[in-house]
């Protein structure tokens, strides 16, 4: 059976529509879900796309975070459920501390808009199971803060437990580590600021982000046959 | 209940890139300003708060500032808290 994704939509997000037809292509069912519902629980994954929630106000996130799907949100990914926040969705993890460190602005000052190659960094994660370390995609990157950054110690922490999933091969925006997305512990949760789904056609110069998606919901399969609990996390 | 007036100003931590700062910084010397630097551009809340006492409001301040106004990670905040101004009838 395809695989529920569900794609939340705060206000001002602004790619849900790229990132359901990817996944649609892919042979998922794809759910818009307002920011304002708060069950989840028929969904075999989320996906918080990329855009400008609530504005990007205060930060990028902080307000987002407090919208009742995150309560949603957290149940399901406390469950084992795949999620994967891309870009402004990488954002609002961090700010609902889902996902360790902040996206600071890019170092470069200016917004970035461009094709960059990133190299699979660790399998140990729902978006990136499956696919050998070292490989290398091409996926474009759109945003202003995108800088990734954190503590010394968690930075450590997340090298040590294979937690960098992504890393950008010459750093676009001067993050720490080159890292392009991070997981949890678990490896459940994910975020990314490259846009998987915007590498999901060649007339968009890409195919790669497939690759990506492809493993998220073998992921999301994998978690529903395992029966939608942790079990399946244990690696 | 006593109405405090608190201003808490949030600031990116030393490291933390500042665009805005750094831009405004770099205009500085075409406006014939030679001697200004390390321009940090942050943001300002004014809030009225009404609370017991001074102590109790600042404690909301705190709270607010922990969990939405600042990011720990990228950001430091400071509070302070005067009594509001007596509101004039009319």
């Amino acid at each position: 059976m395809a695989a529920l994704v569900g794609v939340v939509v705060f206000p001002g997000t602004n790619c849900e529509h790229d990132v359901a037809e990817a996944l649609e292509r892919l042979g998922a069912d794809a759910e818009l879900v307002w920011h304002g519902s708060s069950d989840l629980s028929h969904l075999d994954a989320v996906v918080l796309p990329g855009g400008f929630a609530h504005g990007d106000y205060l930060r990028p996130g902080a307000i987002a975070r407090f919208s009742p799907v995150m309560a949603a949100v957290r149940e399901l990914a406390a469950a084992g459920a795949p999620v994967v926040g891309i870009c402004n969705g990488f954002q609002v993890l961090t700010e609902a501390h889902l996902l360790p460190g902040a996206l600071q602005k890019n170092k470069g000052l200016t917004f970035l808009c461009q094709m960059v190659e990133v190299e699979v960094a660790s399998e140990r994660s729902v978006l990136t199971a499956g696919l050998a370390p070292g490989r290398r995609l091409h996926v474009p990157i759109n945003h202003f803060e995108g800088n990734y950054t954190a503590a010394p110690e968690t930075l450590r922490a997340l090298e040590a437990e294979g937690r960098v999933v992504l890393r950008y091969i010459g750093n676009p925006n001067g993050s720490a580590h080159d890292i392009a997305g991070v997981c949890n512990e678990e490896g459940n949760v994910v975020g990314l600021m490259p846009h998987p789904e915007r590498a999901s056609s060649d007339l968009l110069g890409s195919t790669d982000g497939l690759a990506l998606l492809g493993a998220f919901l073998r992921s999301a399969g994998a978690w529903v046959s395992g029966g939608r609990g942790r079990s399946m996390l244990a690696r | 209940m006593p109405e405090f007036e608190a201003l808490v100003e949030v600031q990116l931590r030393p490291g933390i890139s500042d665009p805005q700062g750094a831009t405004i910084e770099r205009a500085l010397p075409a406006l014939g300003f030679s001697g200004v630097s390390e321009v940090r551009a942050g943001k300002a809340f004014r809030l009225k708060v009404a609370a017991a006492d001074r102590v109790e409001a600042e404690r909301v301040c705190s709270d607010l500032v922990g969990r939405l106004l600042a990011n720990p990670v990228i950001e430091d905040a400071s509070v302070s808290v005067v009594p509001a101004a007596p509101r004039v009838r009319g």
